[in-house]
């Protein structure tokens, strides 16, 4: 079950592909995956296929402040439950769709990424780490306070009996949308990584002190790569409670999220937009199949070996295997 | 005694036993983090082994649990050396330590969880002290001994690692490696096994916190996790390398929740706590009792 | 135990009765193509320690319909995964069991967290849903089949507290004032709202009413305050590993309240009954089940009889007095309906539920519309004369006497509560 959870990847064929060509191979990696999924016709495929791509989504969008300028972020499941929250709190403030929402978690989780990248201008290594940490620390004790959204109670999210744009159920058409969101993060990640933000992020996770020196300006890349990287994280959240119509603090700002957006990029390789594809299709296809074939506590050793292994035998991901190997 | 004084004064004290527990937790990972710059988020999952095995053998022999963990320390250590050579092995020689290092401890501690999950079961697990149910009394102060004998044993167990860091030779080195790696290679000390012995002091440090932890409360196999980001804080605040003020801001830290707690109710504790080190981190990362970078 | 069942007979005799005509019809081996009831039960991560009990009582379950001829002359088989406590997984977990595996029936597995992310999916499928212990969960759904299976009943607000109040406002002199705790955590927001509103009904002065975070380690500073204001009743809701803190914490202060308790699960779980001990004694806690005489129903103690050496074996929580009998009365009514309507139309499975009394372990049952029990059935029992920390005098009755509802009433209130000083 797990090969219908794998989507057909943009193929890093063409060397030298531009930007734009990039942009348009994802968009029909995009489309060909939705048609696939819904020939598929299974809503079983839908939801194991929503379920991988949320995590492409927060693998790649990680990957933009850790692999490419070396911050590792603990805090990912706080970013990732600001999204799911903004859904939950506009939805019920403006009584808007998931479309719009995603918007507006972009723009929330972008405040939160700017906001930590201040706060935290002069912390490296490991103490950024820790801070993003207490981050998600205090913004899960914000949200069990909040009650308009739930509070520890938790929020119900309704999907609308309608299904937009044609679509034969809800779930085909969220998935569509996971979709869609997948390939535009993994296109704009690439798009970093080949444009001079890249090449000055790689400066800054290499040695901070000489690309300061050389004249990179590590503060203002540093804050723009918190912010577009906070703001993907949210986005990727945003489509949550809709997924299982009832969020509550506990498993939105649960450590999986966190666990996993670090062990992905690790285990497909941190240097490049491959990485994080590659890691986060792999390891959320092997925990969805866990869950549903072993079932028991043993799924979730699962991950805990994989990522030891991994970081161990392939320090630079199964990108980097095939590199060293050619 | 005006009673709102009684309740600050209790809060206070209550505070400062609490902050013997965090210390206890926090003292490991001072010398891991602080001192050999190891980041072994998965030390609180440690610190739960050690106190679901003591309590498994309080079961088997019903000895005192915290002498249970003094005897557990020489299995941590030897744990902790050789997790030590396999980090080393695998990513500080290659200088990857960074990421990959965290996502290693990362792995470890789900192994840890799960693995006690699948063979102890995810219920909780306690172990009861003989004078676990004693609470002395000094005018309207409260002391009770199921808070007071754990802080006492954590500190008193800190205050000999101190001792040995600062008066023996092994100790100095320990305290050199994190400073100045080439100039032990000048003395002809192996690094590594200076920092192999440390590690394994940090992991031993950890069974013993298991000890008092499993006096204080029930655990299970998750316990830890609600001390991940607290015994961090506690080390950064402390001034990392620092093992006095890792104590202080251990203590400090259990005030401040306690207080809080008394007079603005539980709910917002953890955020106040929490916003502290945030502040800590933002205006002065070298911590509160640290030296300046 | 065989001198409950005996005082307990003629209550048992008059109930088998009823059930005698099924089981006299299928006592033939089952044959064909097994039923499939599919669910997601938590086995690891925060829920796996009540998850296990109920997945244990729902094998026991599975075996004595097997044993009896299976269900409409067919084996019964559970397909369950383990969700990890993780309410994300749940929804691809039921997506699974019903598109992919085909499963007959869904039940649901343990707690809101779990039942909530579950409901849209079985409702896209129109399939009549028994859930286990979910408090609220269909008031936002308002799905015509969903089926609670949970004492509190439909009227948290009015009724979930009541017992305690009743119990509270009939001693002598009558109390004045009331303190509330509670852990901020879906369920006892409710039960503490109950409470917050009965207090007013009963012109109770509320002196504390604070909510704790999950993390708490220490909860000297919360029960020193609620000392400081001076409350004759204090009402707490917690969960095990803070009700623990929270009784150790009154036993340090030397607390001494006339009336102390309320929906603090903790000693529901035998590891908690038996570290706590005396400190136990004449804590007034809500609950679902005690071993006593006025309790006995038909399969009560045949249930925890088989579920103990079960649980001895697998490691589970030993006793099992609080989420088995519910979790195989879950199962139970799924039975009865599927036995009555003769398939397994999910319309006709819904009806029948609206429509018919269902009589189980844990005594008889009706739903209303909404799927909750017409009438709840809280319990408030008090722990009393607990010595040491033996497993045995859990066993026995007299140990947990029921003080509320009247009509199970099993002892007298004991006070005050000292913290077993």
């Amino acid at each position: 079950m797990s090969g219908t959870a794998l989507p057909a990847l943009p193929l890093p064929a063409p060397r030298r592909l531009g930007h734009a060509g990039f942009w348009l191979a994802s968009a029909v990696a995009a489309l060909a995956l939705i048609l696939a999924l819904r020939g598929f016709g299974s809503e079983y495929a839908y939801f194991a296929a929503t379920f991988v791509l949320q995590y492409v989504v927060l693998a790649t969008a990680w990957n933009i402040l850790g692999g490419y300028a070396g911050y590792v972020n603990f805090g990912a499941a706080a970013f990732f439950a600001a999204g799911a929250y903004t859904t939950v709190a506009i939805g019920k403030a403006l009584g808007l769709g998931l479309l719009p929402c995603i918007g507006f978690a972009a723009l929330v989780g972008g405040a939160l990424g700017l906001g930590t990248g201040i706060l935290t201008l002069r912390l490296r290594g490991a103490y950024f780490a820790i801070a993003t940490l207490c981050l998600s620390v205090v913004l899960q004790t914000i949200v069990v306070n909040w009650s308009y959204v739930g509070g520890s109670r938790g929020a119900y999210v309704l999907r609308p009996r309608e299904v937009p744009f044609g679509f034969d159920s809800y779930s085909g058409f969220l998935c569509a949308v996971v979709v869609v969101l997948a390939a535009a993060a993994v296109a704009i990640a690439r798009t970093i990584e080949k444009s001079r933000l890249g090449l000055g992020l790689a400066a800054l996770r290499d040695d901070e002190a000489a690309a300061e020196a050389a004249g990179v300006p590590t503060l203002r890349l540093k804050l723009i790569a918190t912010t577009i990287s906070g703001a993907m994280m949210a986005v990727a959240g945003a489509p949550l409670p809709y997924l299982g119509s009832y969020v509550e603090p506990n498993s939105a700002f649960g450590l999986a999220y966190a666990v996993n957006a670090i062990a992905m990029p690790l285990i497909g390789g941190t240097a490049s937009w491959a990485g994080p594809l590659i890691g986060a299709v792999l390891l959320a296809s092997l925990q969805q199949a866990a869950t549903v074939t072993i079932s028991s506590a043993a799924n979730l050793m699962i991950v805990g070996v994989v990522l030891v292994v991994f970081v161990c035998a392939a320090p630079h991901g199964i990108i980097g295997l095939f590199r060293g190997r050619r | 005694m005006d009673p709102d004084l009684a309740l600050l004064l209790n809060g206070v004290v209550s505070g400062l036993l609490l902050g013997g527990l965090y210390a206890a937790a926090a003292a490991g990972l001072s010398v891991s983090f602080g001192m050999l710059d190891v980041v072994n988020i998965a030390h609180p999952a440690f610190m739960v082994l050690g106190a679901l095995l003591v309590a498994v053998l309080w079961g088997a022999t019903g000895l005192d649990p915290l002498l249970l963990s003094l005897l557990l320390t020489p299995a941590f250590w030897a744990l902790g050396a050789l997790i030590y050579v396999a980090y080393h092995h695998f990513f500080e020689r290659r200088g990857d330590e960074a990421i990959q290092g965290l996502a290693f401890f990362f792995g470890i501690m789900f192994i840890i969880e799960v693995g006690l999950v699948m063979t102890l079961g995810p219920e909780q697990h306690f172990a009861d002290a003989a004078y676990a149910n004693t609470t002395w009394r000094i005018g309207e102060i409260d002391l009770p001994l199921r808070m007071l004998v754990p802080a006492a044993v954590a500190l008193a167990a800190i205050g000999a690692l101190a001792l040995f860091l600062r008066r023996s030779f092994t100790g100095r080195a320990i305290a050199a490696v994190a400073q100045d790696r080439e100039a032990l290679r000048l003395l002809a000390i192996d690094p590594v096994r200076i920092k192999r012995l440390a590690f394994g002091i940090s992991v031993a440090m950890a069974a013993l916190a298991g000890g008092a932890l499993v006096v204080v409360q029930p655990v299970d196999a998750w316990s830890g996790h609600i001390f991940i980001g607290r015994v961090f804080a506690i080390v950064i605040m402390g001034g990392l390398a620092s093992l006095g003020g890792c104590v202080l801001a251990a203590l400090a830290f259990g005030v401040v929740e306690n207080v809080t707690a008394t007079f603005y109710g539980p709910s917002w504790s953890p955020a106040v706590a929490f916003g502290c080190l945030l502040l800590v981190l933002a205006i002065r990362p070298q911590g509160l009792f640290g030296r300046a970078a | 135990m065989k001198d409950i069942s005996r005082r307990g007979l003629g209550r048992l005799a008059l109930a088998a009765a009823a059930t005698v005509p099924a089981t006299a019809r299928a006592q033939t081996a089952p044959s064909g193509a097994p039923i499939r009831i599919g669910y997601s039960m938590s086995l690891s991560g925060g829920l796996a320690g009540n998850g296990r009990p109920a997945l244990l009582a729902h094998r026991i379950w599975a075996e004595d319909v097997n044993a009896k001829g299976g269900l409409l002359g067919r084996p019964v088989e559970l397909v369950h995964y383990d969700d990890q406590s993780t309410g994300a997984q749940v929804p691809g977990i039921y997506t699974k069991l019903i598109d992919v595996d085909k499963v007959d029936l869904v039940v649901s597995g343990y707690a809101t967290a779990i039942i909530a992310p579950a409901t849209p999916v079985v409702m896209q499928r129109n399939m009549t849903f028994v859930s286990l212990f979910g408090t609220g969960v269909n008031s936002d759904f308002k799905y015509d089949r969903y089926f609670s299976i949970n004492p509190a009943g439909s009227d948290v607000k009015e009724t979930f507290a009541k017992g305690f109040f009743d119990i509270a406002m009939a001693m002598d002199p009558k109390p004045r004032s009331i303190a509330l705790v509670n852990l901020d955590s879906d369920f006892h927001q409710r039960t503490a709202e109950s409470a917050r509103y009965l207090a007013g009904q009963n012109k109770l002065r509320v002196v504390y009413d604070r909510a704790y975070p999950p993390s708490t380690v220490d909860f000297t500073p919360i029960l020193r305050s609620v000392q400081a204001a001076r409350p004759d009743v204090v009402y707490i809701g917690s969960y095990p590993p803070d009700t623990a803190g929270l009784l150790r914490a009154a036993s340090e202060l030397r607390v001494n309240f006339q009336l102390f308790g309320g929906p603090m699960i903790g000693p529901h779980i035998t590891a908690q009954k038996l570290q706590l001990g005396p400190i136990l004694n004449n804590l007034v806690v809500w609950d679902v089940y005690a071993p006593e005489p006025t309790l006995q129903f038909p399969g009560t103690s045949a249930l925890i009889e088989r579920y103990q050496p079960l649980a001895a074996k697998e490691n589970a929580d030993a006793l099992g007095h609080y989420v088995p009998p519910l979790a195989y009365t879950q199962m139970q009514v799924l039975e009865q309906a599927v036995k009555r309507v003769g398939s397994l139309d999910q319309a006709a499975l819904a009806a029948d539920m609206h429509k018919n009394q269902f009589d189980t372990v844990i005594g008889p049952l009706r739903f209303d519309a909404l799927g909750e029990w017409t009438e709840e059935r809280n319990l408030y029992t008090q722990y009393q004369g607990v010595q040491g920390n033996g497993i045995e005098q859990f066993r026995k009755p007299g140990t947990q006497v029921i003080l509320y509802p009247q009509r199970y009433k099993s002892g007298e209130l004991r006070k005050p509560y000292t913290a077993g000083a």
